[in-house]
């Protein structure tokens, strides 16, 4: 199958393992992704909090970029392009993947909106119809085109004896402008396809919970407590690994783990590993492939247990610090005594 | 843009809130359930939840609700928008509330009063190279804007390059010219927008 590829920066580097493992597996599974040519930023939240027309026009660009680049050619000249469906944009990134939905979605409802921003990419001599793509996350291409029974047929590796806490962020789910593929507050598609990889998936009641996104950079007082939420629960439900599908939750539970341990005195030791990445293990890949090694967090303990071993150097974790804040300002939930291993 | 096909409702400044959004955010149907504030993952931070802001736009309070920090802590998540029984397009209106702040310079007295800079290094890389270049970002906005906490934002910035997560030198699209131009034309279609 042939889709857009949309990576957005942070695939580019700090979320490198995302894009190699994407690319690897993709590989695997026969889908094909074509990256958008010259593609720019898609504005993150940055755009929208300072200058509302120029993030319009900024995802506009990337949109009208992708719809000429894809366009489908029709086979027969006899057959109207207009029934062929529209052409896939696939993105990995959930804030790359909201704003592109989000835009397209919006340019649809408003003729004004849409008006004005073709006024802008006028300037740079494109334009953009909107609903001339369909905008798709990297999650929902895996489980619902490539499927579960494909990805289950090429499992080679199984992650048995893997604890798995499945966490989706906020954005890939919610607000669902081009239509929702999973529960907007209790999503299990990433549940299913870690446990067709053989891997044990355990409850993660705050899976749908926002990391904090950018907050990290502008109130650490705020955006620490988010993070000690998510990663309290999953340590609670005794999880080796949290696997995400956006390079800003990976960013924040991972790089900034250790001033969670340091703010509250807490111990958190958990790796975070994108999606692809055990998709990537569980068909047999080479983990070197696959980006694995470049986390803050060591995730060779955890994988220790599937049999796969890092080559590469990594830190040892931060040991128990004074507590700096009370680390229980809201209750949360914990894994009851049933499911104890 | 939305509200001039509808019967003006609301004080003046619910007006301007409604007329600053680009899509309308059904703010009228706003009926004070407090859905919003209650799923708020940073609710607790906020000196108001988005429920009660909604109250004071309506009343008309114009500079409480441009001073308050609460579209600062918004994260953008947009759980409460998702969740909302009247579909109110409450993250838009929080933008909208980020922009009218800034335009006020209130914003460099709130409690989350580095945000706006945050944002505004981010969009200058973007406009210079057309993506994001990280090293760039956090190096300038930590010297220029929270020099004293350099120090704390440092060790990770090692991490980041000894891991390979950092880029040392900006990635600058092909047609740089092209998105700067319909960045500048999006740019007065802006300032157009605020002065009616």
């Amino acid at each position: 199958m042939q889709y857009g590829y949309y990576p957005g920066c942070s695939l580019e580097r700090n979320a490198g393992a995302y894009h190699e493992s994407t690319m690897a597996v993709a590989g695997v599974l026969g889908l094909q992704f074509t990256e958008v040519d010259d593609w720019n930023c898609c504005g993150a939240t940055e755009f929208f909090s300072v200058n509302q027309m120029q993030a319009y026009a900024l995802t506009g660009r990337n949109l009208a970029l992708a719809a000429d680049q894809f366009a489908p050619k029709p086979a027969l000249p006899v057959i109207p392009v207009e029934v062929a469906e529209p052409p896939q944009l696939v993105a990995p990134c959930s804030a790359c993947y909201l704003n592109l939905s989000k835009v397209d979605r919006y340019l649809a409802s408003s003729p004004e909106l849409a008006a004005k921003v073709n006024t802008a990419l006028d300037a740079g001599g494109l334009h953009y119809d909107p609903g001339s793509l369909r905008v798709r996350h990297l999650l929902d291409v895996m489980v619902n085109d490539a499927g579960y029974d494909a990805i289950a047929a090429r499992v080679q590796r199984a992650l048995t004896g893997l604890r798995v806490a499945p966490y989706y962020g906020c954005l890939v789910v919610r607000p669902g402008f081009q239509g929702q593929f999973d529960d907007p507050e209790y999503p299990t598609t990433l549940d299913k396809l870690m446990r067709v990889l053989g891997a044990k998936v355990v409850d993660f009641p705050l899976k749908a919970h926002c990391c904090g996104g950018h907050m990290t950079q502008i109130s650490e007082e705020v955006a620490l407590e988010l993070l000690r939420r998510l990663l309290k629960n999953a340590a609670d439900y005794q999880a080796d690994v949290i696997v995400t599908l956006c390079p800003m939750c990976q960013l924040n539970l991972d790089v900034f783990q250790r001033a969670v341990n340091r703010r509250f005195g807490t111990n958190f030791n958990l790796p975070v590993l994108f999606f692809t990445q055990l998709m990537g293990l569980a068909f047999g890949l080479a983990p070197e492939r696959l980006g694995i090694g470049k986390e803050f967090v060591a995730s060779r303990p955890a994988l220790a247990k599937i049999g796969t071993s890092v080559e590469v150097e990594q830190e040892r974790a931060v040991g128990k610090r004074a507590k700096q804040r009370n680390d229980q300002s809201l209750p949360m939930p914990y894994m009851p005594e049933e499911e104890e291993r | 843009m939305g509200a001039s096909k509808k019967p003006a409702r609301g004080s003046v400044f619910f007006r301007e809130v409604v007329g600053a959004t680009a899509v309308d955010p059904h703010l009228e149907a706003c009926l004070q359930c407090g859905t919003c504030g209650g799923s708020c993952p940073s609710g607790n931070d906020m000196e108001h939840t988005p429920r009660t802001l909604f109250a004071m736009i309506a009343a008309g309070m114009r500079e409480t609700v441009l001073r308050s920090n609460t579209p600062w802590y918004c994260v953008s998540c947009y759980y409460c928008m998702e969740r909302c029984p009247q579909e109110v397009h409450i993250t838009d209106v929080m933008y909208t509330l980020k922009r009218l702040a800034i335009k006020e310079g209130f914003s460099r007295q709130s409690s989350a009063a580095q945000a706006p800079a945050f944002s505004e290094t981010f969009m200058e890389h973007v406009e210079r190279y057309g993506r994001s270049f990280e090293l760039g970002l956090i190096t300038r906005y930590f010297l220029r804007h929270r020099p004293l906490d350099t120090v704390k934002i440092a060790p990770i910035g090692a991490g980041m390059l000894r891991r390979k997560r950092f880029d040392l030198t900006p990635r600058k699209i092909r047609q740089i010219e092209q998105l700067q131009a319909i960045l500048a034309r999006a740019d007065e279609l802006e300032r157009n927008a605020y002065r009616v």
